[in-house]
């Protein structure tokens, strides 16, 4: 099948139900996007499908096709992206793997409410587990990447 | 400061130095002759580039950083051109106190701090010298400024020297700044490792790639020590992607093409196991057995005085008993390995916090020298203990299924066997006497703890299990500083033993006996009617460090003020890892009675400061890590089987739950201490005598539940 990746378009071999979250790291060697649960309780996996965050770890890969999938390597091309470059100036990340699925939330996030408030940060990023415990520079860092997209309006 | 001993590398690509510091109390490592050539802890390269090698594993702790800045305040080269890079495992980079490479105990800052700055002044040294030749002057005639040697206005970067610098003999000593010339060392650094982990480029163990690499599952005994009997394996293999059914040691591996395939594999096989003995273990079962042990007085690990003669004696005497569950680590990243065995060479790739023991342990499976091992370290998806097994198994595992299968593979963990693969904090109960004098102030000091000692049948029983005592058992609660103030006290152990593997767990001990010394401290001052801050303070009396850091902790939270309608503040104060954290913890009730953590005010000295912004996320972390123990965190054992498997049934903590934490670092001249546990060990008691205020119910098991 054909699958839209980070504005290309790749074609994989694999079953319907295999989840779109193995097709990207093991068939399209893109592995920014992480395991962490398999069952959408962590979301280290969460991708974009149309622009909305979806956990790639239950989502069959077939339901994916035509959709435009974009994951963390297709953000920006480089780093900048509102939220990297407040997750950067925030000093967000500790071991990081977390980080793709979180960064994935949050510009979701934004893209459809560029001024959230506390509770609907909180709300958004209530998937995404961080043991770390990075938790707290997150959420600066989203009200960072609010306000920078606030100031570049 | 003068090294007794260094080597100088050279390569073609500039200055390398390695070296080694003497040591004392050298544990096991694999070889007795350093191999010279990948030694290195810098390199300056013609590119202008400077490389740290980096001798322990960045598990997010930060020391991608703290280690460059370390090298880079003496090396004084541009801060933009430094590259960082995991080290291999090799001898020159055994740990310097404890003689063997690997990252734990909070130890990585501390133990290098010398070294590294050491490392820098040297390749600093060289640099001058071989501009000093260049240009035919004296050393001291030049100085360096940001990657580059100066002589009145003519210079040259480091890039330009690295290789006349690499063909010169190293300083037989060198120099280091005093600390009023430090330019990094105390400054908020943001981490060398953010481009990487915001773009998905940052490599962990799972995202390794290797030439006809295979991926793995493995089939482990769902009973602690069970054994394969029997398995039939044609479903399995007949999965689209299945490759190879094999068996081995830790049980049945499945080696497909992916992932996906390795999964619907493992989920066909059918195996009959023999669970052996562990099949009896229940938790409920095996903590009424720990409480009735402590009934008893176990091995005698601290005492002074005679405290069964002085609690006899007491005006008044108190007794409580706590208890605190298995916990697994949960890393983010589960547990990974990559094996490629080839021409008598066992290559592997894992986020592994200890080199020194899996260089050894691979040796031993692949049946090759260990300086044959050859270990890359990607990023570690957390670590908090997990990563550095005492038995290697995930790594040993690993390498029997490489040389099962015969191609290089990948064994991935998923989350249910990262919940269910034993390797926990172990399950503890303390109970403590305490016989206190008409002021409240305790004379007489009984404690008694149980649980598994971590280390004893481990390769490190022989340095830290003295007289049946495990010191990690009891660290917190033997060497508690509030016991100084009791003339007379004993503290015993009882080490049971079964068949759950037990493992370093952050914080370790302390994780268990801060929870139980830190209660029974606030239970004894509300028992003297005496506020719970003004009454550490008198035990504490002459101990200004904790002092200072309770003081400032409960200046932060508004002690004293009323807190807002419906919430109360506990506190404690801990000292491990050489460091001080005091914690206030501000919390409400709910209407279903869930407790909920508003703010957390930390304040902590841990001696010198080198990069306050990494400790400020490592105190705010470690909170975070701490609180998802205390409210949330219980594994449980039923007929033997674990009961819960993934982040629904093993909860922790999620943004809406996480409390704003506030951190106060109390800069003091004292031996520099960790930072990466140290603030998770005083949570829970902070909340559950936050919980106590407010409800007057004294929690005295973890979780923390109200009733």
């Amino acid at each position: 099948m054909k699958l839209e990746l980070n504005g290309q378009t790749r074609e994989v071999d694999a079953p319907d139900e295999m989840p779109l979250l193995w097709a990207l790291r093991d068939l399209c060697g893109v592995t920014g996007v992480k395991y962490g649960c398999g069952m959408a309780q962590c979301g280290a996996c969460t991708v974009h499908l149309d622009g909305k965050a979806v956990r790639s770890c239950v989502l069959p890969v077939a339901s994916a096709a035509g959709k435009k999938i974009t994951t963390i390597e297709g953000l920006s091309p480089d780093g900048s992206h509102p939220v990297q470059v407040a997750w950067a100036e925030t000093d967000v990340v500790q071991c990081g793997y977390c980080q793709s699925g979180q960064i994935m939330s949050a510009a979701a996030l934004l893209a459809e409410k560029p001024d959230p408030s506390d509770e609907e940060i909180d709300r958004a990023m209530a998937g995404n587990i961080c043991r770390c415990g990075t938790y707290q520079r997150v959420r600066d860092a989203i009200r960072r990447a609010s306000s920078m997209r606030r100031a570049r309006r | 400061m003068t090294l007794s001993r260094r080597d100088v590398l050279v390569s073609g690509a500039g200055l390398l130095i390695a070296f080694h510091v003497p040591r004392k109390g050298r544990a096991a490592q694999m070889d007795k002759k350093p191999s010279v050539d990948p030694n290195a802890f810098v390199r300056v390269a013609p590119d202008e580039s400077v490389t740290v090698l980096l001798a322990h594993s960045e598990m997010g702790q930060g020391i991608w950083t703290t280690l460059a800045m370390l090298i880079a305040e003496e090396l004084d080269c541009d801060w933009s051109k430094i590259r960082v890079e995991h080290a291999p495992a090799a001898p020159a980079y055994a740990h310097t106190a404890y003689g063997l490479q690997m990252t734990g105990g909070s130890t990585t800052t501390w133990s290098e701090f010398d070294r590294y700055r050491i490392v820098g002044a040297m390749a600093r040294a060289m640099l001058l010298r071989a501009a000093a030749e260049r240009w035919k002057v004296r050393p001291r005639s030049l100085r360096t400024e940001s990657g580059f040697v100066v002589h009145r206005t003519e210079q040259l970067s480091y890039g330009q020297l690295a290789e006349a610098a690499q063909r010169l003999s190293p300083p037989a000593s060198v120099e280091l700044k005093p600390k009023k010339d430090w330019k990094l060392i105390g400054k908020p650094m943001r981490r060398l490792d953010t481009p990487e982990k915001i773009t998905g480029k940052a490599q962990f163990g799972i995202d390794v790639q290797v030439p006809a690499m295979r991926t793995a599952l493995v089939a482990r005994s769902p009973v602690f020590g069970g054994k394969v009997k029997s398995f039939d394996a044609s479903k399995a293999r007949a999965v689209p992607g299945v490759e190879q059914v094999v068996q081995m040691p830790s049980g049945i591996a499945v080696v497909a093409t992916n992932f996906w395939s390795a999964k619907l594999g493992r989920d066909a096989l059918q195996i009959d196991w023999d669970p052996g003995a562990g099949a009896e273990l229940d938790t409920g079962k095996l903590l009424a057995s720990y409480r009735e042990l402590a009934k008893a007085p176990g091995t005698l690990a601290a005492a002074k005085g005679d405290a069964d003669a002085a609690l006899v004696g007491a005006a008044r005497r108190l007794e409580a008993e706590y208890d605190v569950p298995y916990l697994a680590h949960a890393t983010m990243e589960p547990l990974n390995c990559t094996v490629r065995l080839e021409g008598g060479r066992c290559e592997i790739w894992t986020g592994t916090q200890f080199h020194g023991v899996d260089q050894m342990a691979a040796a031993q499976v692949a049946g090759v020298p260990p300086q044959n091992v050859i270990i890359h370290t990607p990023f570690l998806g957390g670590g908090f203990g997990r990563r550095a097994t005492l038995d290697s198994h995930f790594v040993a595992e690993g390498v029997h299924v490489a040389k099962a299968a015969g191609v290089p593979v990948k064994v991935v963990w998923t989350r249910e066997d990262d919940i269910r693969g034993g390797h926990y904090r172990p399950m503890y109960v303390h109970r403590i006497e305490a016989g206190v004098d008409e002021k409240g102030l305790p004379q007489a000091w009984r404690h008694t703890v149980v649980g598994q000692s971590i280390l004893t049948g481990t390769l490190f029983e022989k340095f830290a299990v003295k007289d049946g005592v495990d010191a990690q058992s009891v660290e917190g609660a033997a060497d508690s500083p509030y016991l100084d103030a009791v003339a007379a006290r004993k503290i015993t152990l009882h080490s049971p033993r079964n068949q759950v593997p037990p493992q370093w767990w952050r914080s370790v001990g302390n994780s268990h006996t801060a929870f139980a010394v830190e209660s029974m401290i606030d239970e004894l001052a509300w028992a003297a009617r005496r506020d719970p801050l003004e009454f550490r303070g008198a035990l504490l009396a002459d101990k200004p460090r904790h002092l200072r850091a309770l003081e400032a902790a409960a200046t932060s939270a508004g002690w004293g003020t009323a807190p807002p309608e419906g919430r109360a503040r506990g506190l404690a104060v801990h000292d491990s890892f050489g460091s001080i954290v005091a914690e206030v913890a501000e919390v409400s009730v709910d209407a279903r009675k869930r407790i909920r953590v508003h703010k957390v005010s930390c304040a902590v000295d841990c001696g010198q400061v080198v990069n306050p912004l990494g400790i400020e996320a490592q105190v705010q972390g470690a909170v975070v890590f701490g609180l998802s123990a205390a409210l949330l965190g219980a594994v449980t054992l039923k007929e033997g089987r674990v009961e819960q498997s993934n982040f629904h049934d093993y909860r922790v903590l999620r943004m809406p739950e996480v409390p704003d934490v506030t951190v106060q670092i109390l800069e003091s001249d004292a031996k520099m201490g960790g930072i990466g546990e140290p603030a998770t060990a005083p949570i829970a008691p902070a909340v559950a005598n936050a919980v106590y205020a407010l409800t007057r119910q004294r929690l005295r098991s973890l979780p923390l539940r109200l009733t």
